[in-house]
């Protein structure tokens, strides 16, 4: 059945034939079998490049206040950061961190098309290294997009909205996939 | 039982007090069925779900948005009873509607990322981390008279 297209994408204002074919690839029978992870399709990789680059003059802001709202929200996750003097919400190392998550998160953007490839040594580092458990992936994006429709209302539509969040699972994966 | 500071039930009452229900109710809603499309198994009477746009545009969607918004204004007013308050949605819930208690946590997900856009930097960290404890609860409730 190829009717399981429902990928939130506001498919009337399909006006671009170049993506038509990309669309039709991942709704085939055989990419819904192989591709269980709901992958992003050609559009809404396109919607995810355009939405970072129009973030990209807040992504400080919008890195420090996400990790900030992680262990504000959280705080079982301050368990990760034992290390630091001060680990509350709008702390400098806090900030400081949240800022270097983005600048990873923005890489990844660059690395749409393969995330397991491009992360590769990010995954080892978080699996052998930091082993942070990886719900806390999930919590974080769930942050990531609060900040993302606190800064840009108008921009951060439901459309956009599913693609990033599509995309922030992707990556989450990427991440854990040296785990075991 | 649910403990709550003081900064807490202040900030509950302070958030419904504020809200646009006819807003905020049909957004969350609107997001809830764009952004985790299996959600939609529960509105198959809804008419046309089939797209972003066409949930947008679905008065049937906002008006339920509208309702289940105002079904946290029990939990608001007895924010100490919130899981007897629930009993029985919780019941119906389960025996008539079938639905998954996790949707009630993407549902509360969705709520906090709409009120979100509605504040914008008025919604602190500490805001949200009281708002999400409050619907955490009302998730936990909801979910309660499951067998």
């Amino acid at each position: 059945m190829n009717d399981d297209c429902n990928d939130g994408d506001d498919d009337a204002d399909d006006d671009d034939d170049d993506d038509d074919d990309d669309d039709d690839d991942n709704c085939s029978l055989e990419s819904n079998y192989l591709n269980v992870n709901m992958s992003l399709s050609s559009k809404q990789k396109a919607t995810v490049k355009d939405f970072f680059s129009k973030m990209s003059t807040r992504s400080d802001d919008i890195g420090a206040e996400a990790l900030s709202r992680l262990v504000a929200v959280y705080p079982q996750t301050k368990s990760y950061f034992s290390h630091w003097k001060d680990a509350s919400p709008g702390s400098a190392p806090v900030r400081k961190h949240g800022i270097t998550i983005m600048g990873g998160v923005y890489d990844a953007v660059g690395k749409i098309d393969d995330l397991k490839g491009g992360l590769l040594s990010l995954s080892e580092l978080h699996a052998f290294m930091l082993r942070v458990d990886p719900v806390n992936f999930k919590l974080l994006a769930h942050c990531m997009l609060v900040c993302m429709s606190m800064i840009f209302p108008e921009e951060f539509t439901p459309q956009v909205h599913v693609a990033v969040d599509k995309f922030l699972a992707q990556l989450a994966l990427a991440l854990a996939e040296k785990y075991r | 039982m649910v403990e709550w500071t003081e900064f807490e039930r202040d900030t509950i009452k302070d958030i419904f007090s504020k809200i646009d229900y006819d807003v905020v109710g049909p957004a969350a809603l609107t997001r809830c069925l764009v952004v985790y499309p299996w959600t939609r198994r529960y509105f198959g009477n809804f008419g046309a779900l089939y797209n972003a746009e066409a949930i947008m545009g679905n008065e049937m969607v906002a008006n339920h948005g509208k309702k289940v918004l105002h079904g946290l204004d029990r939990a608001v007013k007895n924010m100490d009873h919130i899981k007897e308050s629930y009993c029985e949605l919780s019941q119906l819930h389960s025996d008539q509607f079938h639905v998954d208690p996790d949707n009630f946590r993407l549902l509360a997900d969705c709520l906090a990322i709409a009120i979100a856009t509605q504040w914008g930097s008025a919604f602190t960290p500490d805001i949200q981390a009281a708002f999400q404890k409050f619907l955490s609860v009302v998730v936990f409730s909801l979910g309660s008279q499951y067998h």
